[in-house]
Parts: C-alpha cells; sequence; structure tokens
C-alpha cells in the first residue's frame, strides 16, 4: 500500500469548518502540488496531513497505519512539515537550526551523538549548505534561509516532507533553487514531497500529481496533464485559462488567462450600480 | 571570509562559553554574598562573620544577627533571583516572546494582591498559607492576562499580551495597594510591591528553597521541547515535540517559581526580562543553556542590587525592585534596540 490514504476527513479550526468531507489517495515517491484559490483548504490540507491540525472526523493513513493514532515522535520520524514561512530565534546558527532535525531521535538533553552528526552533514551537503554551516540564520536571504529548513527536515529522516508554500515571498531564481533542490530530493533519496503552491505553473512544472482544490472539496487530482487543463483551471480559479506546451520542459503551461466573462458582466454592473 | 572565521569561533564555543559563565557567575556569587553578609545597618567584619560560621555564640549579638537575619536574607536574594530569572526564561522560550517577564504577564501582581489579602484580612496566617495563597494569587494574574488577550481580535503579536498584563498587572497593584491602605498595613504592602529581600527568615527558606530547586531541575528537563518550541509552535509539533506537555509543565514551574518568589521578596520585576535576555545574548538562543546561566545571573544581580540597597545610604534602605528597575532600565533598552525591529 505505497500512498497516503485520506479517508473522508473533516478538518478546520475551532471555530470554522474548512473542509467537510475529503477522500484521496496520494501517491508515496512522487512530487505532489496542492494548488486552489486562497482560503479553500490547501494549508488546511496540509496541515491535517502533518497532524498541525487535529482532524475532525474520518482517518489519515500512511502506509496502512493511521497517523493521528500514532505517538507524535514517532511520526516525526516518518513524515516532515514546513510551515509556512518559519522564523528561527535570532542568533541560532545553519548547523545549530539543522540538528534539530534530530529530536525525534533524541532522549533526555538530547546530545548529539556520531550518527545524528554523520546526518546533519549529510543534510549539509544536500542542500549544498556546508560553506554557511556557521551562520545565523538570520543574516542569510530568503532563499538560503528555506535551504536551511529543508535541511532540518532532511535530518529527521522522513520518507515524506510536506511543505506549506515553500516559495512564497522569494524572488524568482530564490523560487526556482528552491523547487529544484526539491526535485532533486525526490529523485536522488526518492523523498515523497507534497506542497501547498500558488503558482500553477511552477506547479505544473515541478510536480507528477496535482491536486486542485476549491472552497473545501477536490475539484480535480491526478497526473499533471488530467489537471493543467482549461475546465478544472475554469472550475477552480474561475478563469478563462489558456494552455499550452512550454517548449522548454514539455509541460503544460497557462499562459495567459481572463476573468469568465460571467464574472467580469457581474463586476461592470457591480460598478454601474 | 574573517567574519566567518568569527562566526565559526563563537559557534563552537558556546557550551564553553556557558561553562566559564557558571563558573565564575558562581565565584562572583559566594564573594558577593560573602561582602553582603558584612554590611548593612552596623557593618560586621568579615573575621567575626567567619567566626559565626565556625563557632557560634548565642550570646554574641553580632553572631546572631550574621546567622538569623543577614544568612537567610541573602539565601532568600539568590533564589529569588535566580527564580525570577528562570521563570521568564521558560515564559519568553513557550511564547517566542522576548517582552515575557512574570511581572509583566501579570504573576508578580496577582501573587502580590493574595498576599496583600492575607496581611490585610487573615493577619494569623502562617507562612505556608501565604506561599500557598501566592501561588494561587500568581496563577489568577497569569489566566486573567491570558484570556484577555485572547478575547481580543488579532494574531498572536507580542504586544497584545504586553498590553493585557499592563493593564492586568495595574489593576491588580491598584487593589493591593487599597487594601493596604484600607487596612493600615499600608507600609509592609508598599514594600512588597516595590519588592525587598530584608524581612527573609529561615522558615520562608526551608519552605522556598524545595519548591525553587524542584522547579529549576524541572525547567532544566523540558528546556529542549522549550528550545523547539521557541522555533515555532507548528514547527515544533512537526518535530514531534509533545506541545501541551511541555507548556503544561512548563507554566506550572513558572506559577511555582514566581509565587515562592513572591512570597519571600514580593514584586521584584524586571530579573525575569532582563536576565534571560542577557543569557541569550552571551550563550545563543538555546534554552539548555540559557536557563542555568540566567539562574547564576538572576541570583548575582539580585543579591548585587541587594547590597546596594543596604549600602547606598544606611541606615535606610532602597527597595531592592527600585534599584533593579534603575539598572534595569538602561540595560534593557540597550537589548531593546540591538534587536532587529521585531516588535
Amino acid at each position: 500500500m505505497e500512498n497516503i490514504r485520506i479517508n473522508g476527513i473533516k478538518a478546520g479550526y475551532s471555530e470554522k469548518v474548512v473542509i467537510e468531507d475529503l477522500t484521496i489517495d496520494i501517491p508515496l515517491g512522487k512530487t505532489t502540488a496542492i494548488i486552489g484559490p486562497n482560503g479553500c483548504g490547501k494549508s488546511t490540507l496540509l496541515k491535517s496531513l502533518g497532524r498541525i491540525l487535529n482532524i475532525k472526523k474520518g482517518a489519515i493513513y500512511l502506509n496502512g497505519k493511521e497517523i493521528h493514532g500514532m505517538p507524535t515522535k514517532e511520526l516525526a520520524t516518518k513524515l516532515a512539515i514546513l510551515p509556512q514561512s518559519p522564523t528561527a530565534p535570532e542568533g541560532l546558527t545553519v548547523e545549530e537550526l539543522i540538528s534539530y532535525g534530530r529530536y525525534p531521535y533524541q532522549k533526555g538533553l538530547g546530545k548529539l551523538n556520531e550518527e545524528d552528526k554523520k546526518i546533519i552533514t549529510w543534510a549539509l551537503a544536500a542542500t549544498n549548505l556546508e560553506e554557511l554551516r556557521y551562520e545565523a540564520v538570520d543574516n542569510l536571504s530568503g532563499g538560503q534561509r528555506q535551504r536551511v529548513w529543508i535541511a532540518m527536515a532532511l535530518a529527521q529522516e522522513t520518507d515524506v516532507i510536506l511543505l506549506d508554500e515553500p516559495t512564497t515571498y522569494l524572488d524568482m531564481a530564490y523560487q526556482l533553487e528552491v523547487l529544484e533542490l526539491l526535485e532533486e530530493l525526490n529523485k536522488d533519496y526518492k523523498c515523497t514531497i507534497i506542497m501547498v503552491l500558488h503558482d500553477i505553473n511552477l506547479a505544473s512544472r515541478f510536480s507528477d500529481f496535482i491536486i486542485a482544490m476549491g472552497s473545501g472539496k477536490i475539484i480535480k487530482a491526478g497526473y499533471l496533464t488530467e489537471v493543467m487543463t482549461t475546465e478544472v483551471l475554469k472550475a477552480v480559479y474561475r478563469i478563462q485559462a489558456n494552455i499550452i506546451k512550454d517548449p522548454d520542459t514539455g509541460c503544460p503551461i497557462c499562459m495567459s488567462y481572463g476573468l469568465l466573462n460571467k464574472e467580469r458582466n457581474k463586476k461592470l454592473v457591480r460598478r454601474g450600480a | 571570509m574573517k567574519n566567518k572565521v568569527k562566526a565559526k569561533k563563537i559557534n563552537k564555543s558556546r557550551s564553553l562559553i556557558t561553562t566559564v559563565i557558571l563558573i565564575a557567575g558562581f565565584i562572583l556569587l559566594f564573594i558577593f554574598m560573602l561582602i553582603s553578609i558584612t554590611q548593612g545597618a552596623a557593618a560586621i567584619p568579615l573575621s567575626t562573620v567567619i567566626e559565626a560560621f565556625t563557632n557560634f555564640d548565642r550570646d554574641n549579638s553580632s553572631h546572631l544577627l550574621v546567622m538569623d537575619m543577614r544568612l537567610p536574607r541573602i539565601i532568600g536574594a539568590a533564589f529569588v533571583g535566580s527564580g525570577l530569572a528562570v521563570a521568564g526564561a521558560l515564559m519568553q522560550g513557550m511564547t517566542r516572546n522576548p517582552l515575557a517577564d512574570t511581572g509583566i504577564m501579570g504573576l508578580n501582581s496577582g501573587a502580590g494582591l493574595a498576599v496583600a489579602i492575607c496581611f490585610a484580612y487573615f493577619k494569623g496566617a502562617s507562612y505556608f498559607q501565604i506561599v500557598l495563597v501566592s501561588f494561587l494569587g500568581a496563577a489568577i494574574g497569569a489566566a486573567m492576562v491570558y484570556i484577555i488577550s485572547n478575547l481580543v481580535p488579532g494574531n498572536n503579536h507580542p504586544m497584545k499580551l504586553v498590553l493585557a498584563g499592563a493593564t492586568v498587572s495595574t489593576l491588580l497593584s491598584a487593589l493591593s495597594q487599597g487594601i493596604a491602605l484600607n487596612s493600615n498595613v499600608a507600609l509592609n504592602v508598599t514594600f512588597w510591591t516595590m519588592g525587598s529581600v530584608a524581612g527573609t527568615n529561615w522558615n520562608q527558606i526551608k519552605l522556598a528553597l524545595p519548591v525553587i530547586v524542584t522547579a529549576f531541575i524541572g525547567s532544566v528537563v523540558i528546556s529542549r521541547g522549550v528550545s523547539a518550541i521557541s522555533m515555532g509552535e507548528e514547527v515544533a509539533l512537526g518535530l514531534g515535540v509533545k506541545i501541551k506537555l511541555i507548556k503544561f509543565l512548563g507554566t506550572m514551574f513558572v506559577v511555582l517559581l514566581a509565587g515562592t518568589s513572591v512570597a519571600i521578596a514580593g514584586a521584584v520585576t524586571f530579573i525575569g526580562m532582563i536576565i534571560p535576555h542577557f543569557s541569550r545574548f552571551l550563550v545563543g538562543p538555546d534554552y539548555r543553556l540559557i536557563i542555568p546561566v540566567s539562574a547564576v545571573l538572576g541570583a548575582l544581580l539580585l543579591v548585587t542590587a541587594d547590597l546596594f540597597s543596604k549600602t547606598f545610604s544606611p541606615p535606610t534602605e532602597l527597595p531592592v525592585g527600585a534599584v533593579i528597575a534603575l539598572l534595569g532600565v538602561p540595560v534593557f533598552l540597550y537589548f531593546a534596540r540591538k534587536q532587529k525591529g521585531d516588535l
């Protein structure tokens, strides 16, 4: 059973249910992007998957094992989650931050053993951060900082890494830097990457599987070519999209788009009134 | 490049710096405590002090003064200082709020009000009862601040908790003053709201010491979890940190430390805010190092401030809380300015 099975979950915050009833299988070993408009429940889905949010109904299984029933420390060795734009305490160095990834493996006061040190060195190398090892995280650029957090997730030695909008607030070059790193981790270490992404073209370029959501429901989930269609984008974002094939990568991309005619008319009427 | 080498050295030596600070801190603390015992309304020569320890004479008034007044006072100062500093460190870590402090978050004024009520209306209360009431007051003060700051809509901005804390503290202190004026124990209570270790006796020490030591050991045990929480609750959850358990234990330790400290010395503010800041500046953001360093530096600060309050204009004493504020405000402003505008 090589998947994550989300079975009829109801999730949200104390005062507001965002997801009423959602069921989906996410393949392991692939890169999956969750897309959709603001407030559609994509972060809620990711947080439920990473047990940052408790679900109100239903169950989530990782390889057949229910994750919300698992001891949180054990789950942290199977699944890592990075929230949206995390901030490190001032003065924490790159290496120190990465060493927190070893938390679920440590006991007592948590002195690092040889194994821990080996894995931290490996995570530094995999994210190309060796030279910045002793720098304070708050002195780094946005892209470097995001790489440090990813390295911490790597030090957790999990098969699955969840990321909530890993490219927000980053310049285009840094966005690519982060997504290419994730692509490498998926190819070289068979990491399952599941991330919330805002930009559908980046989602198309860097993921195998896409979950398109709208108002707490899945509108379409499947492999790239099944989801990146005019119809799906119309249903998800209420736009009229013009989809072409990227000449460099061969992925479908949304070249231009406009508001649906109906929507535009509504707006005009409102303005007129 | 030069910068990089420097960074490397700093990082590698954090635990070494901690060891040095702890050893030097203990030595300084011992020396200051010894000096403090000789100082007061009447100076007692060091030889007499040593004699009081080695060859105690019940009929010698200097010996009695040393053993029954000055020794408990100075031990009380050391434990109150470290208790408040560790409580502040725990709160700053758990709330990710650099301004967190038992004074600002309503614990001190809550405990202060509870103790004032005890003084005014239950004059026969034993010291044990006063300490229990003080815990209760600290917990109620903290709960009020927490509830009020959560009633205000908006995200978890550090200032929100601070404003709620300031409001609650002002209210509770005003009530303490009112009770004091109304029941003719004004002098007693005023000293408590300003903070002083002058009246510490052995009974208080016997009761407070095990509580503070236990809470301190507990704080060290959860310090790794507190460090993880200081990276953000969602990050900590993802790392498998049992946040609820650690926050529950941490809050309990904070209430025990603050409640005991207030029961001994009244509302001494600022230590809980300044000392963890200073410790973080010295040893970095890891609470496994911040907590022990805060304990030693907190003790050192209160012992020094108490020495100053006794010797500034004898035979009158300044309230030690005022001395700390005097020393603390400039230091705090310095660190507040250094911090990169995240407030």
